[in-house]
């Protein structure tokens, strides 16, 4: 097999995998801190790359004010979701927050088909971005090398003001022991209010990032929250950077399985995440509550 | 919380038994003649998405426990059974309990991985290994990808009776139906159901009681796969298909509903929501309206204000 | 200089859950005195430290920091009017360091402690700044937990068990940063079942017994009535 074929499946797995630790990230934090399971995570991933769309097709917006206003847009909704809707299920059972968050991704995932089919839009890679680079053992698309750039430059952000910031040591705190940070004046349903717009937006950024890449359409997303569901398994949720490696790592493995074996590449992950829970239960990077 | 109804439910079985027991009657009474009013087929698919509803319910109404990935044992039967049924021409019989084995061996092995873990992890888990099957089903020889396994035939039951007669098949799958939520009935207020309600309310107090907790929950686990499977393989004869849309995640999300709807930790109350998901499918499948949005709006309407389901207010109602 | 908010409540009734915990708890603490609550364990100490902070969900009757009724405030907004919470769990976050748990807590005004006086008060602290806050032994765990409320400019200081468990050496050194909160004339409420610590630092002692007071004890009258207080506290 040639070079150009397996750098060019690596490249893939790569973009895949920095679009997982996004999704990933904003789950684990949105799971750590709400303790709901978000299963629309992928639904608000749509609904940054639709936001991108609608601004260029319907307001003349480009790429590069979207790719700033579509995940801020997306974080709002999240907001004004998680104020009505959300916050009501933080005093049940868990598995409602679950389950409702499941039904939100079905309705919305069902509004958009409505209006705009299953069918999928092209987006345009921005001028700026166009071509590449020929590094000779592969060809690297400039706006692919952008988005993978991008999306681990955010990711290493979200983990700095997380682990080293102020606001960051108020999120720990609201996700270790909320009534006792409240106890303390700081303002925990404001923050977890503003959690799960920062964890949706991650998701709507990678939208963003991924429309000129793969075509926009309602089902875009549909089921990568599983394999979300199966990175932070893996990687153990109480880490917010165990999220991101994880991700990483196994869009990787997937993207170095489809040249080794291209049947099982869809599968890896959760290959992987069987493997683990047979040998640590608690993931690689968690520990045993 | 419907869940605290079951609790409620029994230590009021003894005094409402004689309403029970002429309820049950005349839903025995219903199934006899309904093929009479309603078209037979759909009654009987309308019982096989109810049983698998009722295997659902088995798991997260006892033993608290979210599974969401459990269209790969009911799809996997389904697939089991058609191949079956198809290529090795067996009788119904014997496709019917390769797919139940089939399923139940698979519960088996997600159960023994998914069990070390609690809670919501549980629920991810078991809905990332459903989509492991999703993605073989694509790929393995046998189910033939996107066409899937299509023009089952049907055969004998008992060897004499034609199942392609739809007054035949229909009784057949309600016979099968009844037998199995008899047993899932039983299995429900036997001691081991207790356990599991037990393991539910407080499982640090039952391990710090010696009970092997994780065996407890495994066998509801495995119980639960059997029973959807043998709900698929019957689903499988009854339409004559078996495709990836049995094992795809809007089905396992749809049971969910259907227990939701009908109440979860009621008995009766999966049936109820099986027959409504059912018919919701039904008219609307010719509608603009795409499925999801009405799954959707009554997920998160049940969620936000009917929690306790259609059988679940009506036993509150009631007073239990 | 009495700047410590008073504290009068009225009648409380607390639930957790379904469980009716508090009775009608009436007890008053003016502004810059030093009240302890005693009694045994399950009494209700704890809990009325926590529904006073706005802790406990179903909460009735009347609780007035200052002159603001508190009844059905949430915990941050307790917090901002002044009342700080020292919990008998200590409550360091593990997932925080010592440094980050001392700043986590709103400053409330410019009059609370600076971190260097704090360093000087509890010079522990300052060599283990930068470790996880659970590595830390339970005394320096139960400094940090004092030494961040200063740090906030409270006033009304509730404190629950803060010598429990606690060597007597660093007994002294926390009953020596009570003193300070006295002399700065806050206003503290005490939870404490180390008795002798108790009298030392308080001007008048609430007895209470399943969710109720049943009795108080000025400090003059303590030695009079040491047996009927052994009797209260199950000694």
């Amino acid at each position: 097999m040639s070079s150009q074929v397996l750098f060019g499946q690596l490249l893939v797995g790569l973009i895949n995998g920095a679009f997982y630790a996004l999704l990933s990230l904003g789950f684990a934090i949105i799971f750590g801190l709400l303790g709901i399971i978000n299963v629309a995570q992928g639904t608000f991933y749509m609904i940054g790359a639709f936001g991108a769309w609608m601004m260029l097709n319907y307001a003349g917006i480009g790429y590069w004010p979207a790719l700033v206003l579509s995940p801020l847009m997306t974080g709002i909704v999240g907001m004004a979701l998680e104020k009505t809707l959300i916050s009501r299920m933080y005093r049940l059972d868990h598995i409602y927050g679950l389950l409702l968050t499941y039904g939100l991704m079905m309705f919305i995932m069902g509004t958009f088909i409505f209006f705009y089919a299953t069918a999928g839009h092209a987006y345009p890679v921005p001028d700026e971005l166009q071509g590449g680079y020929n590094l000779g053992f592969m060809f690297l698309p400039k706006y692919r090398a952008w988005a993978v750039l991008v999306s681990i430059i955010i990711c290493i952000s979200t983990w700095y003001v997380i682990e080293k910031t102020s606001v960051g040591r108020n999120l720990r705190a609201a996700t270790e022991n909320p009534m006792l940070t409240r106890a303390f004046g700081i303002n925990v349903p404001a923050l977890l209010t503003f959690g799960f717009g920062v964890g949706v937006a991650l998701a709507g950024l990678a939208g963003v990032l991924a429309a000129p890449i793969y075509t926009v359409g309602p089902l875009m997303g549909g089921e990568l929250v599983i394999v979300v569901f199966a990175i932070v398994v893996v990687g153990g949720m109480q880490s917010i950077l165990g999220a991101i490696v994880t991700g990483l790592s196994l869009g990787v493995l997937e993207g170095l399985t489809k040249t080794i074996y291209p049947k099982g590449a869809n599968m890896v992950i959760f290959v992987v995440m069987f493997i683990v829970l047979l040998i640590k239960p608690a993931g690689l990077f968690g520990q045993e509550k | 919380m419907s869940v605290e109804s079951a609790h409620a439910t029994e230590v009021r079985w003894a005094q409402w038994r004689y309403v029970d027991y002429a309820l049950y009657a005349l839903g025995l009474a219903a199934l006899l003649i309904a093929p009479f009013f309603l078209y037979p087929l759909f009654l009987a698919k309308v019982l096989c998405y109810g049983l698998f509803a009722c295997a659902f319910n088995l798991l997260l109404g006892s033993a608290g426990l979210l599974s969401f990935g459990h269209a790969a044992f009911f799809g996997a039967a389904a697939y089991v059974a058609g191949h079956a049924l198809k290529v090795w021409q067996l009788p119904f019989e014997a496709a019917a309990l390769l797919g139940t084995v089939a399923a139940t061996a698979l519960g088996l092995v997600f159960g023994a991985v998914s069990i070390r873990r609690q809670g919501l992890y549980f629920a991810m888990i078991t809905l990332a290994l459903a989509q492991m099957i999703y993605f073989m089903a694509f790929q393995l020889p046998f189910t033939h990808a996107e066409d899937g396994l299509t023009a089952v035939p049907r055969g004998l039951i008992l060897g004499l009776f034609d199942l392609n007669n739809l007054y035949v098949l229909y009784y057949t799958v309600a016979a099968i139906f009844v037998a199995a939520y008899l047993l899932i009935v039983r299995i429900t207020h036997s001691t081991f159901g207790q356990i599991l309600r037990a393991i539910r309310e407080n499982q640090q107090r039952m391990i710090s009681l010696g009970y092997r907790v994780n065996d407890f929950k495994l066998t509801a686990f495995i119980l639960s796969a059997g029973l959807a499977g043998l709900a698929g393989a019957t689903k499988t004869m009854v339409v004559q298909l078996a495709s990836t849309v049995d094992v795809h995640w809007a089905t396992s999300g749809d049971v969910i509903l259907m227990a939701l709807l009908g109440g979860v930790g009621t008995l009766f109350g999966p049936v109820v929501g099986g027959v409504i998901v059912e018919m919701l499918q039904f008219y609307l499948a010719d509608s603009g309206l795409p499925i999801q949005v009405v799954i959707g709006a009554i997920f998160v309407f049940c969620i936000l204000l009917f929690r306790r389901g259609i059988v679940g207010e009506l036993q509150r109602l009631r007073g239990r | 200089m009495a700047d410590g908010l008073s504290l009068a409540i009225k009648d409380l009734h607390a639930f957790y859950g379904d469980s009716h915990v508090l009775h009608g708890v009436t007890l008053d603490v003016a502004a810059g005195e030093a009240v302890t609550i005693v009694g045994r364990n399950g009494a209700g100490k704890t809990t009325t430290l926590r529904s006073i902070m706005g802790m406990l969900e179903r909460r009735f009757g009347s609780v007035r920091i200052g002159d603001q009724e508190v009844i059905a405030a949430p915990p941050e907004r307790v917090a901002r009017l002044g009342v700080a919470f020292v919990p008998e769990e200590r409550g360091i976050y593990a997932t925080l360091n010592v440094i980050e748990n001392l700043m986590l807590p709103r400053k409330i005004n410019e009059r609370g402690m600076s971190v260097d006086e704090l360093y000087k008060l509890f010079p522990n602290l300052r060599e283990r700044a930068n470790s996880p806050g659970t590595r830390l032994s339970g005394g320096e765990q139960q400094m940090l937990a004092i030494a961040r409320v200063l740090r906030t400019g409270a006033s009304l200081f509730l404190l629950d068990e803060p010598t429990e468990g606690l060597a007597p050496v660093i007994v002294q050194q926390i009953g020596r940063a009570i003193e300070l909160m006295k002399r700065e004339g806050h206003t503290i409420l005490l939870v404490e079942q180390n008795f002798r610590f108790a009298t030392r630092i308080a001007d008048r002692h609430y007895v209470m017994e399943r969710g109720r007071i049943i009795d108080m004890i000025p400090r003059a009258e303590v030695a009079n009535r040491s047996v009927q207080l052994q009797q209260y506290l199950g000694i």
